[in-house]
């Protein structure tokens, strides 16, 4: 395949072979002389309009129509299609670009007098400027189909009418652009007063609240241990690390049941053995007040072995010679504590700390496993101390109000967005840069 | 108060917290361990120290006929498995394309990683379910391996990918020029070099199918294709003071080896997330 003439082809067009791409993968390349690689490309492009094309075409007018039959048309299932076409077609405009990208490439190669690459050059090519690609396909392929696909349809959702009344495949559902937020924010659409409205805001304090109050404490009670048991004069350190590690160790699903048992109102640990004591019976279960409180000493004492362990190491790490300059300087413990030791360990746990906040933003399993985020109050439609996501949970599996839940999680999606955006700001290794 | 008499207070009132502390995390777990040796299922007549202790509910966990017990282990050993296997061998896949080269889309992917971890797997329930359920794998154990996988990616890439990033460039650089291709790079440096870091990803996902309970409870629903987690979470949730013993004493069988794994390995978790964590 290769040509002996190193002299220039001054009559070769890169825009003919452009333009040649454009109208059908390959023939750009054909052009170029690259004829295996056109082949390639022609192979691939119209296997793929024969075998996925109908499917895409579907699955286009599905995720538009929502179907139109209703018994016949499912959809939901149309709703899949039609992201799944998606991916398809952005997979395919993806690989288009680079054909055109590459058969302009060779094309100004080939004018200024290159050598056609040999096929054994060619593939050698192909394998390392797509030796990343190849690398991370398997993961992508993944990631695309079990984490984006499903967030992109819950976004979907949030636009169409799904509850318990409106279910495929009896039912078909439509798109209603912004009612359920409209909802959620101003009380419209639903007759029986603003329950949903409502239940939002009070859902939605108790959440922040939540995160903000159970992720400081468990930082500070795990700050505050790594300090004590840091100090000097402690011994048995090893021992004490290892207790104080324990309810980190225990799987949470087990220690939040048993926590639940003994928080029971009429037989648990908590009212018989130890409130018996001081005469003192708390409806731990059954007023949204002394549930919330419970259940943020439990977090409590769940999240903070992670973070002591954390800052133990951390706090192993910081040079001697910062204390001794300090105390030369004359200065106190606190003024030791808060301008050695604290940026120390909050410059180097940032973004495992934000993550806590995030973690907790999230925490379904404590309020659910708890009490179901129970006890139930009257007026609205979630439990006295569901979070956003344990709301989340039952709107979709207990009251089947899905395309409300879905909107719920597209508020929730937003937040923890914000989240991120701390996160990246803090993050070096984007200007690091990979070496091929 | 003489200097030495006012740090002794202080040391005493530091161990006095601390024995505080050892209490207050000491008497749920013991508490466990006592509800699980009496005799009787029900709550109410439980007692912290039975007067009268047995084993007859881990005896009836492991030869009771209607006890699924000992499926539910297995069930859970073979999810861990894969999903630590796949998940070191995915995610260091991708870690190492984005440590170590420069290609379209890289930036906007290490973007989407620092993103996608936020997003808990429950925020796309309903189409996992839906799409499960369409490819003919709901309730089955490959299909909870599968989102296990696919849902870890984001969080360990991005951890292995900081820990590639602290392996010094001119390791591979020097394997080039003596001729190594891509893919002996990859087999012969970075994995044996980054085997701390490797080992923190398997040993978390291993753990995952463990103590994970909603998947599970979305995925699976029959008995004999539980999970751990979700076979206890059962025990008492359907009667809830019935059973409480019994779910006592399979949650000690599982939470004994992990705490124990956990406490050897706790040093090891923890520089491997700062490590990843912090470098970004």
């Amino acid at each position: 395949m290769s040509t002996a003439n190193p002299t220039a082809r001054k009559n070769h067009n890169p825009k003919l072979a452009v333009i040649l791409s454009i109208l059908l993968a390959g023939l750009g390349q054909l052009y170029n002389r690259r004829y295996v690689k056109g082949a390639l490309f022609i192979i691939l492009e119209v296997s793929f309009i024969l075998t996925l094309g109908q499917f895409i075409n579907y699955g286009i007018w599905g995720i538009m129509t929502l179907g139109t039959l209703a018994g016949t048309d499912h959809s939901v299932f149309l709703l899949i299609y039609g992201f799944v076409s998606l991916i398809l077609i952005a997979f395919a405009v993806t690989l288009y670009i680079a054909n055109v990208k590459d058969a302009k490439r060779d094309a100004i190669r080939l004018k200024n007098g290159e050598k056609v690459p040999t096929f054994k050059q060619a593939a050698r090519n192909v394998w390392d400027t797509g030796f990343p690609y190849f690398f991370v396909t398997p993961g992508l392929i993944m990631l695309v189909f079990i984490v984006v696909l499903p967030l992109l349809f819950t976004i979907a959702l949030a636009f169409t009418d799904y509850t318990q009344y409106n279910q495929p495949p009896r039912n078909l559902l439509s798109w209603i652009g912004f009612e359920n937020f409209g909802r959620l924010f101003f009380g419209t659409g639903s007759g029986d007063s603003n329950i949903w409205q409502d239940t939002f805001i009070s859902v939605f304090t108790w959440t922040i609240v939540w995160t903000v109050v159970a992720t400081t404490l468990q930082i500070a009670l795990g700050l505050f241990l790594a300090l004590l048991v840091n100090d000097p004069r402690i011994k048995f350190k090893r021992l004490i690390r290892t207790i104080l590690i324990l309810p980190w160790a225990v799987p949470a699903f087990v220690t939040i049941l048993v926590f639940a048992a003994m928080f029971n109102d009429r037989f648990g640990a908590i009212n018989t053995d130890i409130l018996a004591m001081f005469d003192l019976a708390i409806p731990w279960l059954q007023d949204p007040f002394w549930t919330r409180i419970a259940l943020i000493m439990i977090q409590t004492w769940l999240g903070f072995p992670f973070v002591f362990a954390l800052f133990t190491g951390i706090l192993q790490s910081i040079s001697k010679d910062w204390y001794e300059a300090a105390e030369v300087d004359g200065a106190s413990r606190m003024q030791k504590f808060s301008s050695i030791t604290l940026p120390h360990v909050l410059y180097a746990t940032a973004p495992l700390l934000i993550m806590q906040y995030a973690g907790n933003f999230n925490n379904f399993n404590i309020i659910y496993l708890f009490n179901e985020g129970g006890p139930a109050v009257r007026g609205q439609n979630a439990g006295g101390t569901d979070i956003l996501i344990s709301w989340v949970f039952d709107l979709t599996f207990e009251l089947n109000q899905y395309s409300m839940a879905a909107a719920i999680t597209l508020i929730l999606g937003l937040i923890v967005t914000g989240f991120a955006f701390f996160q990246f700001r803090r993050t070096r290794s984007f200007k690091e840069e990979g070496n091929i | 108060m003489s200097k030495k008499l006012k740090s002794n207070l202080e040391v005493a009132l530091i161990y006095l917290f601390l024995a505080f502390m050892a209490v207050i995390i000491g008497y749920p777990l013991l508490w466990t361990v006592g509800m699980s040796l009496n005799p009787g299922t029900s709550l109410y007549s439980a007692q912290l120290i039975p007067d009268n202790w047995s084993l007859v509910h881990y005896k009836w966990l492991f030869t009771d006929p209607s006890s699924d017990y000992l499926t539910w282990y297995k069930n859970s050993v073979l999810v861990a498995i894969a999903n630590a296997f796949f998940s070191v061998v995915l995610t260091s896949f991708v870690a190492y394309a984005f440590s170590r080269y420069k290609f379209t889309g890289r930036k906007y992917g290490l973007y989407a990683f620092l993103l996608l971890q936020m997003f808990p797997v429950i925020m796309g329930m309903v189409a996992i379910y839906v799409m499960l359920n369409m490819i003919g794998l709901l309730d089955s154990l490959v299909g909870l391996t599968l989102i296990y996988i696919g849902g870890q990616i984001p969080f360990n890439a991005w951890l292995v990918k900081g820990y590639f990033d602290t392996i010094p460039k001119e390791l591979d650089e020097a394997a080039r020029i003596d001729g190594a291709g891509h893919l002996s790079v990859f087999f012969k440096i970075m994995l044996p070099l980054a085997k701390p870091i490797l080992g923190v990803v398997a040993l978390f996902n291993f753990m995952a199918p463990f103590v994970d309970f909603l998947l599970p409870r979305i995925i699976l629903r029959n008995p004999e294709n539980f999970t751990l987690a979700l076979g206890l979470f059962n025990f008492i949730s359907n009667q809830f003071d019935n059973n409480f013993t019994r779910f006592a004493a399979g949650s000690i069988l599982i939470a004994v080896p992990i705490a124990l794994v956990y406490l050897f390995s706790q040093r090891y978790l923890i520089s491997g997330l700062t490590a990843g964590g912090t470098k970004g």
